[in-house]
């Protein structure tokens, strides 16, 4: 027998002593789980964030160590949520680290059976020159009344309402000066 | 969003609020916590309805035969609100002799057009005292627009232009009867409109029994009034229909007879589903519309800068509209700066134009004719999230080029390789020549930048880290691609350039070429460009000129960064602060929390009562005060008349409350903006297994169709073939899932408590068609056949309509095709077709009809075999359905397209 058990120990015991009648909390922990930090507390910087899923806007906690976001968790100063996340809010440090996530840019060629690796910088570049070649193209001076136009019918885009105002901003003052005006989002869905 | 703990009832109505927006349902929660009733009617029986009083289980797509009745119950019982319907709405105002109601026309009103299947509105016009109708050309809409015709209103969705006010009527000289009795009234219109609307139509046409009725009709009129206010809430399950504007206009007359809007504890919630799809409406990544709701120009329309000022608003019309030309030269400032002068009508000439309808469906269907070489996809994965998944997919491998910033590889960009045409042989591999850029997207953790919340609330998040890799911030994507762009064409001396190389493109950007998100902010915000105060940001669109003395992005954001302080970013904890928070984010306009507030208060300023103060007048000194900051002239006494004719802000009384609608009132009747009625009228969804209870007209005759071989449709009502797709289905969400899985099918935790696509079907339904628990089941509709498994239920409530049993299906639709997610399974939108609103373009996936069988679907061309029997053994064709005029003896059926 353990030495160090003695009566006080016996779960019974410890669930009565320390108010756990359940014995859901304290009266069955482990050492192991003793000495366990969260790591929230381990944390070098918390950011003031919000939940990017629904539009609720619950205020999230973003815990950063050595670069890294370790854990999120509801913002309890928020006057909207008030500290709570439904599940996809709470799993979103899976959002941001999930192993599955893409972090390389790919180019699938014309007729191409398979990805292949690209450089950002080179597919970014031929996304602009395609870009100019398309507008160039499909670019529509006036109707068949000789109304001024003015835009191309060969650029759209669909996207926008998980994005930031600011990144939506700048997609539609960019494509409305291209003259590009097939621009849409979840909104209209 | 707090404030629905103000309410004393609570009716959620398409919206499974408790799931889809749970840590919002708190507030429902305290609401009911303190002896609020809530009610939850919905085809489903869901978390919500388990936590609310009451769950009424509806026929998806009726709803306007619920909320009609209501109506109908309010006014037969004299139990609106009548100091408040008098003088806050235009109860009083006397609609022109030329109106006709559905009621005359069996389910027309008025103006339809047989040829443009859509409306002119001008005998919709409220009546003039000066002799004329105010259809009187330059009366209303401006000195130049005249009256635009709802065929073009809709083929632009000028519907959106309201997400900020109502629509011009210059002239406010309305005839008034106050009494409420004048028979062209609108007060007695709305009667004469809904005298059919009767409990027993309500249960031949939702299912709804009338004790059922009765419930919800007493507990709705018994919490409003003076002392006591109910909230609506709603979500897509009211948008997604062929006439979805007109459902929550419906509950806008409930809210308007019974006085609750405006007041704490009431109005109407619309709870959307992305962290910014409204900031992504306010400052739209949408077709139709500019910044803070201003009209795209459209040719024909709006071919000059005169003619483009006078639709949006004119000085002579009432309300803050008036000042558009402000909002719009500096938008216009924002966008081209120095470039844009007086003399060539700043830079106007650099818009393109609109020349129809644009939208994501029309602009699907013109990638399958080979007219868009080029797609962004930002964040959104169409191949399963909108509706005709297989046309979504079949258009895109029509592109020259695809462009696909995300997070993971959703299906929109594996399509090619492994989606549900490359299985069954429709699409091969190597024939597919889009060229595809996967370019990885930054979450929100790795950037600074402002959501704007369901309730019109900015706040910022800011950068937590660096992106990992190659993951780059929209920003800093869009402001590279731009810099590019501009680059190649900086030698140019084409005309068509100079909107590219004249726009404002050079923002501070970090070490990694990030652009400062703040000074983004800045510019949409607005600065004074001259004077004493130049370079100073501006705090209020009121300060906005149409001079060019300022700029600014987006008018109705301009206060979130004034004093050069990003307010969004404001954090003062809540329990700090009274429920309304003003401290915490920055909601638009002007940092007001709910809007009208100023209807709170009675027409001399007084709060309605003690129990629901919200916004008052101090006379002492002299202005509105109270709880949030007043939706109102801070200085204009209750007791303030303008003098005849005055325009703009100026022109509305001391107890106009609403002052973005035109006459200060809020509208009943809609003379104006509504396309497809001036009152909300029952039409069954674009495929119903029911007939049209109430009038000849089955569907809504404005509503959008697109009669093509890939887009057919079951018939209708008692139309042979109907029994072939004898069920309905409706989509919805999980608590687990985020539409089109593009955020949560990747992430481990999520797919684990969510892993498959299933149905859900009543006991009895499995009944009768041999389904299983836990067993598989296909269903069939006219565009698609897809496998679930199968959940066999009683949160399904079979429904009786006139006599004969109607099931519902339960599809969640968040799944997709595909083999780089964790979970996948088939996609419930490919069941959908696509048939639009006409107000806003939005496609009905609310209601539809289809078959369901026991066990998998087959495969390959075995599978396209199965769909087109059933089309074959329905009869339909291209015209199925979509008919627009129906059951009329003059109407001949519509033949076009095919």
């Amino acid at each position: 027998m353990d030495p160090k058990k003695t009566f006080l120990s016996w779960p019974v015991v410890r669930q009565v002593r320390s108010g756990d009648f359940l014995g859901r909390g304290p009266a069955v922990t482990s050492a192991h789980t003793r000495e366990l930090t969260p790591r929230t507390a381990t944390a070098d910087k918390v950011v003031q964030s919000v939940c990017p899923y629904c539009a609720v806007g619950c205020g999230q906690r973003v815990f950063v160590k050595d670069g890294r976001v370790v854990q999120i968790e509801g913002d309890p100063d928020s006057p909207v949520s008030r500290g709570r996340l439904c599940p996809k809010g709470s799993a979103s440090e899976q959002l941001v680290n999930n192993p599955g996530r893409q972090r390389k840019a790919l180019y699938r060629r014309p007729g191409g059976t398979d990805w292949e690796s690209i450089e950002l910088s080179t597919a970014v570049e031929m996304v602009a020159q395609r870009f100019v070649e398309s507008r160039r193209r499909t670019w529509q001076d006036h109707d068949e009344h000789g109304r001024p136009l003015r835009r191309t019918m060969g650029i759209a885009s669909l996207g926008g309402a998980t994005l930031d105002n600011e990144e939506n901003y700048l997609i539609k003052k960019l494509f409305t000066a291209a003259g590009a005006i097939q621009i849409e989002n979840q909104a209209r869905i | 969003m707090q404030d629905l703990s103000n309410a004393d009832c609570i009716v959620i109505q398409g919206s499974n609020m408790a799931e889809c927006h749970p840590v919002a349902y708190q507030w429902v929660t305290e609401a009911r916590l303190k002896g609020a009733r809530v009610i939850h009617v919905d085809p489903r029986f869901t978390r919500t309805s388990a936590t609310a009083d009451k769950h009424i289980p509806i026929r998806a797509g009726s709803d306007v035969v619920l909320l009609g009745a209501l109506i109908k119950y309010i006014l037969d019982n004299e139990l609106y609100f009548k100091e408040y319907v008098v003088a806050y709405t235009n109860a009083a105002t006397i609609v022109s002799e030329k109106f006709q109601d559905t009621e005359d026309l069996d389910g027309l009103f008025s103006g339809y057009d047989d040829e443009k299947g859509s409306y002119s509105q001008e005998t919709w016009a409220y009546a003039s005292n000066d002799g004329a109708d105010d259809e009187t050309p330059g009366t209303i809409g401006g000195p130049a627009a005249g009256h635009e015709h709802g065929h073009t209103k809709s083929e632009r969705a000028a519907g959106d232009e309201h997400g900020s006010g109502g629509p011009a009527l210059e002239h406010a000289k309305v005839l008034r009867d106050e009494t409420l009795q004048d028979p062209n009234s609108v007060f007695q219109i709305l009667k004469k409109h809904y005298a059919r609307y009767t409990p027993e139509m309500v249960a031949d046409t939702c299912g709804i029994g009338v004790d059922d009725f009765e419930y919800l009709a007493r507990s709705v009129t018994e919490n409003s009034g003076r002392e006591r206010t109910t909230a609506f809430v709603y979500a897509v399950g009211w948008t997604q229909h062929t006439l979805g504007a007109q459902f929550i206009r419906t509950a806008a007359i409930v809210q308007l007879l019974l006085g609750n809007m405006g007041r704490p504890g009431g109005g109407i919630m619309a709870l959307r589903g992305h962290a910014s799809i409204q900031g992504s409406t306010d400052i739209p990544t949408l077709y139709n519309i500019l910044p803070g709701y201003l009209a795209m120009p459209v040719a024909g329309l709006h071919d000059t800068w005169d003619d483009y000022l006078g639709a949006i608003g004119n000085k002579e019309q009432k309300g803050f509209w008036a000042n558009a030309d402000t909002y719009a030269v500096s938008l216009l400032k924002a966008w081209w700066g120095k470039a844009a002068t007086a003399e060539n009508d700043w830079c106007f000439d650099y818009l393109p134009r609109l020349s129809g309808a644009h939208g994501t469906y029309q602009t699907t269907m013109a990638m399958l004719d080979d007219q868009v070489e080029g797609y962004f996809l930002l964040g959104q994965n169409p191949a399963v999230g909108s509706a005709h998944g297989r046309m979504q997919r079949q258009a895109m491998s029509h592109l020259k080029w695809l462009v696909v910033r995300d997070f993971n590889m959703i299906e929109s960009a594996t399509f090619w390789k492994d989606g549900p045409e490359i299985a069954s042989g429709e699409l091969k591999t190597e024939d597919i020549g889009t060229e595809v850029f996967f370019l990885p997207a930054a979450a929100h953790t790795e950037k600074s930048g402002s959501f704007t919340q369901t309730q019109r609330m900015l706040q910022w998040h800011h950068q937590a880290v660096e992106p990992p890799g190659d993951c780059q911030s929209e920003l800093q994507f869009f402001y590279e691609l731009g810099r590019r762009v501009r680059e190649l064409l900086a030698d140019s001396t084409d005309e068509r350039d100079r909107p590219l190389l004249d726009l404002t493109w050079d923002y501070p950007t970090d070490e990694h070429g990030e652009p400062d998100a703040e000074a983004v902010l800045a510019e949409v915000n607005g600065r004074h460009l001259t004077g004493d105060k130049a370079g100073e940001p501006l705090s209020s669109y009121t300060e906005m000129k149409a001079d060019g003395s300022t700029d600014g992005g987006c008018w109705i954001y301009t206060g979130v960064y004034a004093d050069g302080v990003n307010h969004a970013a404001a954090r003062k904890p809540g329990r700090e602060q009274d429920l309304t928070a003003l401290d915490w984010g920055w909601a638009w306009p002007a940092n007001r929390r709910i809007l009208y507030n100023r209807a709170s208060a009675d027409p001399e300023g007084n709060p309605w009562s003690e129990r629901k103060r919200y916004v008052w007048w101090d006379a002492e000194a002299g202005k509105w005060t109270g709880h949030d900051v007043p939706d109102f002239v801070p200085d204009k006494a209750p007791s303030y008349r303008p003098e005849p004719g005055t325009g703009g802000p100026a022109g509305l009384a001391g107890d106009d409350p609403f002052v973005m609608q035109a006459d200060g009132k809020g509208w009943l009747f809609a003379p104006k903006g509504m396309l497809d009625g001036p009152l909300p009228t029952h039409y069954e969804p674009q495929e119903s297994p029911v007939s049209n209870p109430l009038y000849a007209q089955q569907s809504n005759p404005a509503r959008k169709v697109f009669p093509r071989k890939d887009n057919l449709w079951s018939p209708s009502g008692d139309a042979p073939g109907a029994d072939v797709y004898p069920y309905v289905f409706t989509t919805y969400r999980l608590t687990e899932h985020h539409t089109a899985g593009g955020m949560s099918r990747w992430l481990p935790y999520l797919s684990e408590l969510q892993p498959e696509f299933f149905c859900e079907v009543s006991p009895e339904l499995a009944a009768e068609r041999g389904l299983e628990n836990g067993g598989w089941a296909t269903i069939v509709s006219a565009r698609a056949a897809i496998e679930a498994r199968v959940m066999v239920t009683e949160r399904m409530t079979p429904l009786v309509v006139r006599g004969r049993t109607i099931h519902q299906i339960g599809l969640p639709y968040h799944w997709g095709v595909g083999s780089n997610a964790i979970v996948s399974g088939d996609a419930a939108n490919d069941l959908l077709g696509v048939a639009l609103d006409p107000n806003v373009q939005i496609q009905e996936s609310k209601a539809g009809s289809c078959d369901i069988v026991p066990g998998r679907r087959p495969a390959g061309d075995e599978l396209l075999r199965l769909v087109a029997e059933y089309q074959s053994r329905a009869g339909s064709t291209v015209m199925t359905s979509n008919e627009l005029r129906t059951g009329h003896p003059e109407s001949t059926p519509d033949t076009r397209g095919g």
